[in-house]
Parts: C-alpha cells; sequence; structure tokens
C-alpha cells in the first residue's frame, strides 16, 4: 500500500518503451533489458524498505509516553535508611564536671539489619546528641526520643528498674556506674547498649522492620510471631472504614438497645484522633436482624452451654458478611466489628479455644477482616419475663474487646521490653506517644515498600507487554510516585517521620492510581491472529515477489562473480 | 446501676425514633387476575443533609442506602424495576405507577454543584446495590424535566437543575434484582410479609414491579420536624383465572406458595387489606375479619376487609372468589410507531380522556434518543379531529452522542375525547461500535409520562393521618376535587438500519486482493526482462533426431 505511488512513478516511462523496443532489438538488447528488469526490482524493494516499512511502524505504533525506567529500577534495589534522633539528657550528679566540659558531641551509631540477600537494609541508629544541659524539654518532636539519665542511687525508680518509660517520647534511664576518669564519649559508648534498647522499644526494632517489607520481601528467619502480627494487621491505606454491627438473630425475643454512639465517642474516637495522622477513620454502626452465624453451636452438657469451637471459627463469618453489606460511598478497607447475641434457644454460647477452654473475653477475631464478640444475654431475664425482653447491652465491656481488636489491626503491635523496662500504661487515649510513633516508622517502611513494588512491577509490565499504550498521565502519576518515593526515602534518612510518612502516603496513591489506570488496558487484548488476518490479504502478494527477485538477483549476482573467477583462471 | 441503665434507655429511646410498617393490598382484578401490592415504610426522623453532622448509626434505615443519600447530597431518590406492562385499560390505575425496565429519577440538595458528575456516581453506585445495569445511564439517556416530575416529599424545590431523570426500557428484572431489594427491610425475608416473597412465585406472574422511593417528609400535620421516608413497594399481578383451571378462586398458598403466620416481629404496623369493594356480598372470606376499612385512593372510595397481623387471630389463609365491575379509569394512553422503511417513521402518542363532561390538562414528557431524529416542525396535536394547541411546549433538542430530545407539552383534553400527538423523525445511522449486540432486535425508546390532576368522582381526603393506609398515602393530596395519575404509555421497539458487520473486514480484503492484483502484474512488468528465444526445430526435425542420436549417427542441425 504504501510504495504503490512510487510504483506507478516509474510505470509511466517503462511500459510504452518496452514492447517496442522488445521486437526489433532483441538480440542486441539482451544485456541491457536484464539489468533494466533488476535495476527496476531493486528500487522497487528500496523504496519498499526505506518508505513502506517505516511508514507502516509509524502509522501502526501505539502511543508510550517516557517513563523513568532507570529511576524505577534503582528503586528495585533501594537501600533504606532510618535514623532516630535521640537526646540524651544527664540529670545532676551523674557526670563529673570534667565530662561535662567537652561538648557539644555527636556520635553516629551505624547498625546493618540483613532482611534479606538482595535487600541489605541499612539502619542507622541513633545519632545521638549529648545535651549535658538539664533543660527539661517537655515537647519533643515526632519520631525523636528523649532519654533522661538519671543516677545510679536515684530513688526515682523502684530498685529493680532499669528503664522506664513513660507515655511520651521520653524514657528515664538509670544509668550504669561510670568511672569519673571517662570523657563523655566513652560514658556515651559505656551507655549504647541501654539507649539501643530503648530505641528498639520506643521506635522500630529488626523484627518491626522485618514485618513491615514482609510484603515485599519474601523472608525465611521471621518468627511465627511478628509474622502473625505482620499479618493481622490490615494493610496501610489512606483511609479505613471501621463499622460496628450488632447482630440480632432473634428480634422476637430480644428488642436490644445499644449507646454506640457514646461509645464510639468516649472508648474509639480518642484513639482514632490519635491515630489521624496515619489514616482518615470512618465509623458507622448498623443493626442487622435475623443475621445468624454459618455454624450451628454445639451443645455441651458438662457446662450446659452451647460451645463453638475454635476450628468452626472459620466458618462462622460467610453467611454473616453477606448481609453486612459493603460502603456504597467510599472504597476504603473495612474493619467490622459484630456483636453477636446469641437468640433465646442458643444460649448461653461461649467459644472454646484449641485446648478446649473458655476463652475468657468470648471474642475472636479474623486477621484484616475485624473481629466478633458473642454477648450472652440469657442470665439478664428470668423464663417468664415478657417477649420481647429490653435488653441494653454493657458497652464498656463490648468497646474493651472491640478496642483491643482494633489496636491489633491497625498494627498497633505488643511490645516486648526486654528485662528491666517498665511501659506506662497508655492512658485515656490508648495509643502512647511512642506507640503511635512505633506505628508511624512501620506505615512508611510498609508504604515505600509497597509503593515500590507496585511502581516497578507496572514498569515490568509495560516493559514485557508492547501493546499497552501509555497515556501522559500515567506517565506523569509514575514520575510522581517515583518523586515522592525519592522524597520519602531521603525524609526517613533526615529521621523527619512526619513528612516521610507524607510522602509515602502520596507515592502510594500515586503508584496505585498509575497502576489501576483503565486505560492500559485498551489495546491489550489486540490479539496477534487479528493483526495478521488484516496484513496478509495485502502484504503476503506484495512482498513475494519482491523477495522472490531478490533472491534472484542475488543468486545470478553469485553465478556471475563464479563465471569471471572461472575466466580469470 | 439500675438509675444509669435506666437513663440509657431514656437516651436510647429518645434516639432512636425510626419507625417500620409493612403492608398488603390484595385486589382482585375485573380481568380475573390478581393484583397484589406490598409496601414497606421506614420512618427515619434524622437529616441526611445536615452540614457538619454526619449520621453513621442506623437501627432500621438500610445503612447502605443512607450511605449513598448522605454521600451525593440526594433530596429525593426513586427507583423502579419493572417486568412486564401494566395494563391500565384492563387493570384499572395501580397504586404506584411505573413503566417497564428501569426508572430512575432523582432530585438532588441544592447545594450540590456538581449535579452531573454527582449522578453519574451514583447511577453506578445504585447499580452495584440492586445488581443492575444502573451503570448504562449516561448523558445520552438522561433528561432534565422541567415540570413532570416535582419533587413527592418536603421542599418546593423548582429548579429542574437539580432533577435527573432516566429510563433503561431494556432492563430485564429478576431475581438477582430481588434479592438486594429484600436485604434492605429490617427483617429482610425472614419475618412479616416479606415470607410471601418467593421468587419462584413473583417472576412466574404477568406483572412485576418493585420500587425504592426516598424522600423527606412531615412528622405530623403541622410540619414541625422532618423525617425521612424510605418507601419499599412491590406490585405483583397473578394470572390465576388462567392456572386455576378457569375458577375465580384464590388464595394467599396459591398465589405465593406460602401462608403468613406472623408480622414482622419490628414492625409498628402490619396488616393485609383484601378489596371487597366491587362486590361485597360474592365474597368470602376465610377467615371471616370484622375490621371493615374505607379508603379513597385514585379518585375512588374502596372498601376493604383488613387483616392486623400484630393482633393476630389464627394464620392467614384467604380464599374468597368471584368479582364484579370495574370503574373504567379516567385517564390512558398509548403509544406506536408508524410508517414503513429505514429511514423515516412517526411517533404516535394517544390520549384519552373518558371522563364524561369535564376537561382536565395533563402533561406530556417524552424522552427520545438522539439516534431518532424528531422533526419537531411536524409535531401535531389533534382532539376530536381538531387542531389541539399545547399551552406549554419545553422542546430541548438533542445533540448527536451527548443528549437525547426531552418534549414536555401542556395539553388539555377536552371530556370524553381522543387525543393524538405525532411527530415525524429520521432514524440515524450509528458508527458500527454503536449497535448493540442484537441489533437487528431493533432499540427500545422509553415510555413516555402523562402527569395529571384527574378530577375525582368522590372528595379526596387531604387532612393528614398517622393511621391512613400506606397505598393511599404516597403521593401528597393537595385538594379534595382532583387527584394525581401518572399513566406510562408502552415503550417503542424502534428498528434502525443496520450494516453488515463483517463489512469491515471484507472491504479490507477486498481493496488488499485488488491492489495486490494491480501491484503484481506491474510489478511483473517493470521487473520482467523479455528475450527473444530461438525458435525450437519443428515435430519431425525432433524425432528424427532422436532415432539419430540412439543410432549413434551425427545430428540434424
Amino acid at each position: 500500500m504504501d510504495n504503490s505511488p512510487k510504483t506507478e512513478n516509474s510505470l509511466t516511462i517503462y511500459p510504452f518503451v518496452v514492447p517496442n523496443l522488445l521486437i526489433s532489438y532483441c538480440c542486441i538488447l539482451v544485456m541491457p533489458e536484464k539489468q533494466r528488469g533488476r535495476y527496476a526490482a531493486l528500487a522497487i524493494a528500496a523504496v519498499v524498505i526505506v518508505v513502506g516499512i517505516p511508514l507502516w511502524w509509524k502509522t501502526t505504533e501505539t502511543y508510550r509516553a517516557w517513563l523513568p525506567f532507570s529511576e524505577i529500577s534503582e528503586l528495585d534495589s533501594l537501600q533504606l535508611q532510618l535514623s532516630v534522633d535521640i537526646e540524651v539528657v544527664f540529670s545532676r550528679g551523674t557526670l563529673t564536671p570534667e565530662q561535662q566540659k567537652k561538648f557539644p558531641l555527636s556520635h553516629v551509631n551505624e547498625k546493618e539489619h540483613q532482611v534479606d540477600v538482595s535487600i541489605p537494609e541499612l539502619l542507622t541508629s541513633p545519632s545521638t546528641e549529648a545535651d549535658l544541659s538539664l533543660h527539661m524539654l517537655s515537647e519533643s518532636s515526632c519520631g525523636s526520643v528523649v532519654v533522661y539519665v538519671i543516677p545510679e542511687s536515684s530513688t526515682l525508680l523502684p530498685e529493680d528498674v532499669k528503664v522506664y518509660v513513660g507515655q511520651r517520647r521520653t524514657a528515664l534511664l538509670r544509668s550504669p556506674p561510670f568511672k569519673t576518669s571517662w570523657n563523655l564519649k566513652e560514658v556515651l559508648s559505656n551507655l549504647d547498649v541501654e539507649v539501643e534498647q530503648v530505641v528498639s522499644t520506643m521506635s522500630f526494632g529488626h523484627q518491626d522492620i522485618v514485618a513491615a517489607l514482609s510484603n515485599r520481601v519474601r523472608m525465611t528467619k521471621v518468627t511465627k510471631e511478628s509474622m502473625a502480627d505482620s499479618m493481622r494487621a490490615i494493610k496501610s491505606s489512606p483511609g479505613y472504614e471501621i463499622t460496628f454491627s450488632l447482630l440480632n438473630p432473634d428480634p422476637k425475643s430480644h428488642s436490644l438497645h445499644w449507646d454506640i454512639e457514646g461509645a464510639v465517642q468516649s472508648y474509639i474516637q480518642p484513639l482514632l484522633n490519635k491515630l489521624a495522622p496515619i489514616a482518615n477513620f470512618s465509623v458507622d454502626s448498623q443493626i442487622l436482624y435475623y443475621a445468624v452465624l454459618g455454624v450451628n453451636p454445639r451443645f455441651d452438657n458438662s457446662v450446659s452451654a452451647y460451645t463453638l469451637s475454635a476450628d468452626s471459627l472459620s466458618h462462622v463469618i460467610n453467611p454473616v458478611e453477606a448481609r453486612l453489606g459493603s460502603n456504597a460511598a467510599s472504597s476504603n478497607p473495612v474493619l467490622n466489628f459484630l456483636l453477636y447475641v446469641p437468640d433465646a434457644h442458643h444460649s448461653p454460647l461461649f467459644i472454646r479455644d484449641h485446648s478446649k477452654r473458655k476463652v475468657p473475653s468470648n471474642a475472636f477475631h479474623s486477621p484484616r477482616w475485624g473481629g466478633i464478640m458473642v454477648y450472652n444475654v440469657n442470665e439478664m431475664y428470668g423464663p417468664e419475663a415478657e417477649r420481647p425482653v429490653d435488653i441494653n447491652i454493657n458497652m464498656a465491656k463490648v468497646m474493651g474487646v472491640f478496642l483491643a481488636q482494633l489496636r491489633l489491626m491497625l498494627g498497633v503491635q505488643h511490645t516486648h521490653p526486654p528485662t528491666g523496662f517498665v511501659l506506662q500504661s497508655p492512658g485515656s487515649a490508648g495509643l502512647a506517644d511512642w506507640e503511635l510513633d512505633r506505628l508511624l516508622w512501620s506505615r512508611s517502611v510498609e508504604n515505600i515498600a509497597t509503593a515500590s513494588t507496585t511502581i516497578t512491577s507496572l514498569a515490568q509490565l509495560l516493559d514485557q507487554i508492547g501493546n499497552i499504550v501509555i497515556n501522559d498521565n500515567i506517565a506523569q502519576q509514575v514520575s510522581s510516585a517515583v518523586t515522592s518515593l525519592q522524597s520519602a526515602v531521603a525524609e526517613l534518612e533526615a529521621g523527619n517521620l512526619a513528612f516521610a510518612l507524607q510522602y509515602s502516603r502520596e507515592a502510594i496513591l500515586a503508584s496505585e492510581r498509575a497502576f489501576f489506570d483503565p486505560s492500559l488496558l485498551h489495546l491489550l487484548y489486540f490479539p496477534d491472529d487479528q493483526k495478521f488476518a488484516i496484513y496478509i490479504p495485502l502484504f503476503l502478494p506484495m512482498c513475494v515477489p519482491i523477495v522472490l527477485s531478490l533472491l534472484k538477483i542475488v543468486s545470478e549476482a553469485k553465478k556471475r562473480r563464479a563465471d569471471k573467477q572461472a575466466k580469470s583462471d | 446501676m439500675l438509675i444509669l441503665s435506666s437513663l440509657l434507655l431514656f437516651i436510647l429511646l429518645a434516639a432512636a425514633r425510626d419507625e417500620f410498617q409493612e403492608e398488603l393490598v390484595i385486589r382482585p382484578l375485573h380481568s380475573g387476575d390478581i393484583y397484589a401490592s406490598f409496601q414497606f415504610r421506614t420512618l427515619w426522623d434524622t437529616d441526611f443533609l445536615q452540614e457538619g453532622q454526619k449520621v453513621s448509626h442506623y437501627r432500621l434505615f438500610p445503612k447502605s442506602l443512607g450511605q449513598v443519600l448522605s454521600k451525593f447530597s440526594v433530596r429525593e431518590l426513586h427507583i423502579s424495576f419493572t417486568q412486564g406492562f401494566w395494563r391500565t385499560m384492563q387493570w384499572g390505575q395501580p397504586f404506584i405507577p411505573s413503566p417497564p425496565g428501569a426508572e430512575l429519577w432523582v432530585w438532588f440538595h441544592d447545594t450540590v454543584s456538581d449535579v452531573d458528575g454527582n449522578w453519574k456516581e451514583l447511577t453506578n453506585v445504585l447499580s452495584g446495590i440492586f445488581c443492575a445495569s444502573l451503570n448504562f445511564i449516561d448523558l445520552t439517556n438522561t433528561v432534565q424535566p422541567s415540570a413532570s416530575f416535582k419533587p413527592l416529599g418536603l421542599g418546593n424545590a423548582t429548579d429542574h437543575r437539580f432533577l435527573r431523570y432516566a429510563t433503561l426500557p431494556r432492563e430485564i428484572v429478576c431475581t438477582e434484582n430481588l434479592t438486594p431489594w429484600k436485604k434492605l427491610l429490617p427483617c429482610g425475608s425472614k419475618a412479616g410479609l416479606a415470607v410471601l416473597m418467593k421468587s419462584e412465585k413473583l417472576f412466574h406472574s404477568s406483572f412485576h414491579s418493585q420500587a425504592v422511593h426516598i424522600r423527606p417528609i412531615c412528622q405530623d400535620e403541622q410540619c414541625s420536624s422532618k423525617a425521612w421516608e424510605l418507601r419499599q413497594t412491590l406490585n405483583v399481578v397473578f394470572d390465576l383465572h388462567t392456572s386455576g383451571q378457569g375458577k375465580k378462586e384464590w388464595s394467599l398458598f396459591k398465589m405465593f406458595s406460602r401462608t403468613l403466620t406472623e408480622a414482622c416481629p419490628l414492625a409498628s404496623s402490619s396488616k393485609v387489606y383484601v378489596d371487597i369493594t366491587d362486590n361485597p356480598e360474592l365474597f368470602e372470606l376465610s377467615p371471616a375479619t370484622p375490621l371493615l376499612g374505607q379508603a379513597v385512593v385514585l379518585g375512588d372510595r374502596r372498601t376493604y376487609s383488613v387483616y392486623d397481623l400484630i393482633m393476630p387471630t389464627s394464620s392467614m389463609v384467604l380464599s374468597p372468589c368471584a368479582l364484579g365491575d370495574m370503574l373504567r379509569p379516567l385517564l390512558h394512553a398509548e403509544r406506536y410507531v408508524a410508517g414503513f422503511g429505514l429511514q423515516t417513521g412517526e411517533i404516535h402518542t394517544v390520549i384519552y380522556n373518558n371522563h364524561p363532561y369535564r376537561a382536565f390538562p395533563v402533561l406530556l414528557m417524552d424522552s427520545v434518543p438522539w439516534y431518532l431524529q424528531l422533526y419537531i416542525h411536524t409535531l401535531t396535536v389533534t382532539s376530536k379531529s381538531r387542531d389541539n394547541k399545547p399551552s406549554y411546549i419545553h422542546y430541548q433538542p438533542a445533540k448527536d452522542r451527548h443528549r437525547p430530545h426531552l418534549l414536555e407539552m401542556l395539553i388539555q383534553l377536552p371530556p370524553h375525547s381522543m387525543t393524538e400527538v405525532t411527530v415525524q423523525f429520521e432514524r440515524a445511522l450509528l458508527k458500527w461500535t454503536e449497535y448493540t449486540p442484537d441489533p437487528n432486535h431493533g432499540f427500545y425508546v422509553g415510555s413516555s409520562v402523562v402527569s395529571a390532576l384527574v378530577p375525582s368522582m368522590v372528595a379526596m381526603r387531604t387532612n393528614f393521618t398517622q393511621d391512613q393506609p400506606l397505598f393511599s398515602s404516597f403521593v401528597p393530596v393537595k385538594e379534595e376535587s382532583s387527584y394525581f395519575v401518572r399513566v406510562y404509555t408502552e415503550p417503542l421497539l424502534v428498528n434502525l438500519p443496520t450494516p453488515d458487520f463483517s463489512m469491515p473486514y471484507n472491504v479490507i480484503c477486498l481493496t488488499c486482493t485488488v491492489v495486490a492484483v494491480g501491484y503484481g502484474s506491474f510489478y511483473n512488468l517493470l521487473t520482467r526482462t523479455f528475450q527473444v528465444d530461438e525458435p525450437s526445430p519443428p515435430l519431425s526435425k525432433r524425432l528424427a533426431n532422436l532415432i539419430r542420436r540412439m543410432r549413434g549417427v551425427p545430428l540434424l542441425t
């Protein structure tokens, strides 16, 4: 098709000439005539190759915007450097005057966490700044840690307590004995072990980082417990929907009242307010009637109660979930908390664990999905009570369980402090500042890992399948994800936790938008056989003569050369 | 502790002011069919549109719909799914009319800035909730009627910029739409009237229509407080005459293959009405009920036997029989497409006023897809073979592939007359990707809507009472002498010229072959070299040479 204009051009000259010449000059013009045919074939082939093929290529190619492939491949072997600002404050009487003279001083303590053979994690902990004044700083920035060193003989802490971790980002550390001849550097390095323990409690330890990266890296040397922790916690997302559902399978006998609004205000909201930097939370509730569990509880004569064994719990959720309904108004992940009040004929109902003991809370949770609590009401009324019985649910008891489950789902992990550590209880908010910091650290790392995985796999996909159209907006999303990722990594390195989290969230959003853009799919399913079906009727009859005549020319040229050689011999 | 809990209970009772009512009306129709109409109403005095305060704790009201209302700032939402066509002339007026297929109309709150965006998203969300193809609603089948669809609830919004109306006449309604609809009921299909809804029976009927209507209404007569009403209705017409061996007998079990035993425990009222107006002495209801009720509905005073399920007598098995005459519907409309060939055609809409001596105006609304190009200059309205000039015409021409035609007219119908509205159209040629998978089936054009205030034979009740049956309280009655009726015509099925869909490939093949043949001969001409061969010796000479070669004699030249 592409070379037809050119062929016509050459046509206008030759067709008339050729037949006339043929008759009279045939014998004389054998050689030039052959030569002319050869040139024509070569010219047509040249036109096809020089004009036709590029033109066809250009007009049928798919639009692919430029992507920063080199930067993306750098992300693949990303090295994260996390640094924590640690302030060590020596209280009066811990240091000698000579030691106080030499300041300021900072030293960096590096520690390497080998997470995987391919991805070494470099952890810089901590740039210790020695501040010798006893000036108490009440507010410390997000992600930093202040360690107060108190004299060994201080009575502030009980005898056997080495470290006390407060609600804020502070810890009290009982100083180990110093030699008075030591200079400050030696004093600090003497403190290193303790400070490191404090940091791994209050900011992050090796296990936390490993757990946060568990989506990205297949790990072998992770403890079962931290793996369970990381699987339980719902994946990082810009927002969560928390839904409380009261399941009343028997509205004829029980008329249930729950003050969910007040309970959410007093128990859940303080925690969510605290967690506001991590994600947007929205809370709602509903009451579902005639909702039943998927398992028939078995009656146990020994306790004269119905029981659900731990093995059957996995079948409980499915039929209920059909009733729960998805959130129509947003696409954020949903955390479900169900309060199940068993019907009058199946009360009381208890959950048994694997060792056949009654679970004291009578509740269980399903990782990344939510929790279910069974609330027995059969003791609140006598057999002669008029149906339906009005029952008020004790929300303090219920919310205690749900709050604990919510903390698990959100990844506020149980810390296992080393011996000699005392942690203050988190108080009314349900979350200490340093616990929030722990969460922020692991979320930032997780976000970065997820975003970089998304981007690299998208790049890989686009690289492999040449049919996909890459629009400008996708290219823009990809590059903004890459820049956000780079700034998140840089902020982590600088110790600005809040900024790092923000950038990592932006990176995740942009990368997901790029990955799930529908325009990627437009030409994906344009199969090759259809292409051939369209091209063959044109290309086959055009190309076969060209190829054949080219072959002929080549073979003739070879033959001539051989003849010439034979002649010269 | 006791005081605290009783205080808590008080707060709860004060906070949870929602109630649920259910109702079933059974009316034997003149044709021998049985019309069963379910209505479920959830009332909740909350405000979804209040600024700054999010409604998030649900009791009886379904959470999924509540979230939709507050997210998209919906003031009023009406959605219906109908299988079959309501035969007004045989069956009378339905309590709540609906066109075949799916219909959705929504009034948005006037704070919404991007109404089209909200509408698009809302249809997608609703199609997920109801398992229907509402996501096919887009700008090409959405109109903004200026007068036909006024809000039915509180608030006299008149700016039709916030109204969107769309129908999908081709939508097929089946069990997958019924199941999510039943899920919205507080008792589901586990208790109350909804136990009768067995899908294999409901869809084995002449007419099936299910709907959801959400609107804000007044709590009481003074309208001191506002409440949101969710009304779920389901209307079925069973053809028992043919399936019941010609006997005019029916029972709940025969219709639904279930019987009623109890009310939904959450319902504040649960009643079954049986219409016995037409021939009370011929009716034989078992069990008999002492309760008789009267209601004025659609301009007609009807008598009902009332069964209250909250105070039960025995299990309900109704098996009455016999039928009488029916009031002829005063307003009736039909529509068809005329003309021949695949180029032009004519849409005829015929509206009947059966009132013997009163003339009344009707609003006719037509929404025609862009691929039928209306010639609006050919619009004629004739009644009693005389030209009838509409007193109000609102016409919005279509834009190809962007929006449909919208034609609204206010026509005065003379008494006892037939009014015919005709308009000619030309069928457009679509692009080959715009055709549906079975283009030879034809293209549907949604029903036209006739809305009117029809003069009533009896005085309508304008006062508002709480104990009014649900079926008579849907459309607010403003004056005693007339009542509001909406009539839907049949949807049209129009054939469009369809191309041969394998044509593009055929064209490619043909042109390629032509080009290839031409190219091949030119190529041959250009590159073939012509030489003169020596003429071959005659056959006798060749034979002689052959023999000579065998003999070993020198060859001839």
